[in-house]
């Protein structure tokens, strides 16, 4: 491991902040993208099921 | 152009086309990718935040490498594979395909944003400023454009099968741009670093340093891959719902 304390990994000599703000990106980059992508996905079948329904009734 | 009639390609290329052998095709592939996306990019983000050495003369800052490389990677590639896919449609008239480069978009779009951020965040530190108009950074910049100009022509085309040929040929026209992308660090002066991978030579850095960014990289690309799948398959939800076989699915 190259970092020695917790703090020092927190720290990154002085870089810490630059470091750890494009990790926060990239990580919500790839969470906000897997959300959209699932909640459209629900969305999607539940629109095409409730008109299922509606069609199955008429 | 006979030859082009009797030309055939391979049954999987027809099959494609289908959409709803898309459908299962991506519900079958998918756990891989994510699978494969999951363990590679924690193994590289473990390793680069963790086990890699930092650099001599940038410090414990180059380890931004590790989300800002996969980033612009993914960013030039995916406009790349959005014109193939799109190409693929205009040609062989395939709305799959189209489906396919219209989810390609934001992912891409997402991608090359995380590329410009990451590196504006890694240029404070290096270069002591956040943004320079250098070749390199300003065609990635006309790249996000570009993206925009893709989105913003299929939100405004509402027929699915013209805005695909419209934005096929924009994606095209704009793949010009990723070859200066590529070749910006060699045929201008420029502030940023050149290539960190080239096929033809071994990396400049060291197996400890660039392992992880491979893995983060081949990582990133099957999350996209995973991620193109189930936009995809949305899409074919939507575009396919009077079809029999989206009520015979959505039923159980």
């Amino acid at each position: 491991m190259y970092f020695t304390s917790f703090e020092q990994f927190i720290n990154m000599n002085g870089h810490g902040f630059y470091v750890w703000l494009s990790y926060a990106c990239f990580a919500l980059l790839v969470v906000t993208n897997i959300w959209v992508a699932q909640q459209r996905h629900r969305r999607l079948r539940k629109q095409i099921k409730s008109r299922l329904g509606r069609s199955a009734k008429v | 152009m006979s030859w082009f009639d009797n030309w055939h390609l391979p049954k999987w290329f027809y099959q494609m086309a289908s959409p709803k052998w898309f459908y299962d095709f991506g519900a079958r592939l998918q756990p891989w990718f994510a699978g494969l996306a999951l363990i590679l990019i924690s193994w590289g983000l473990v390793w680069g935040l963790l086990y890699a050495p930092a650099d001599y003369q940038q410090g414990n800052s180059f380890r931004i490498i590790y989300v800002h490389v996969p980033a612009a990677i993914l960013g030039q590639s995916l406009f790349l594979f959005m014109a193939v896919a799109g190409a693929i449609g205009l040609i062989w008239k395939i709305k799959v395909a189209f489906m396919v480069a219209r989810s390609a978009t934001l992912v891409g779009a997402s991608f090359t944003a995380l590329a410009l951020i990451t590196g504006a965040v890694w240029g404070k530190p290096t270069w002591g400023t956040y943004w320079v108009w250098d070749a390199r950074l300003t065609s990635t910049l006309i790249l996000l454009f570009l993206y925009t100009g893709v989105m913003a022509l299929n939100q405004a085309i509402p027929d699915r099968s013209v805005a695909g040929r419209a934005t096929a040929i924009l994606a095209i026209i704009g793949s010009i741009n990723i070859p200066i992308i590529k070749y910006s660090v060699d045929w201008w002066n420029t502030l940023h670093q050149p290539s960190t991978f080239t096929l033809t030579s071994k990396p400049s850095m060291p197996p400890e340093m660039y392992i992880p960014l491979l893995l983060m990289v081949i990582g990133c690309y099957c999350f996209c891959a995973w991620l193109i799948m189930q936009r995809t398959r949305n899409e074919i939800l939507d575009q396919e719902r009077q079809s029999s076989w989206v009520a015979r699915y959505l039923e159980d």
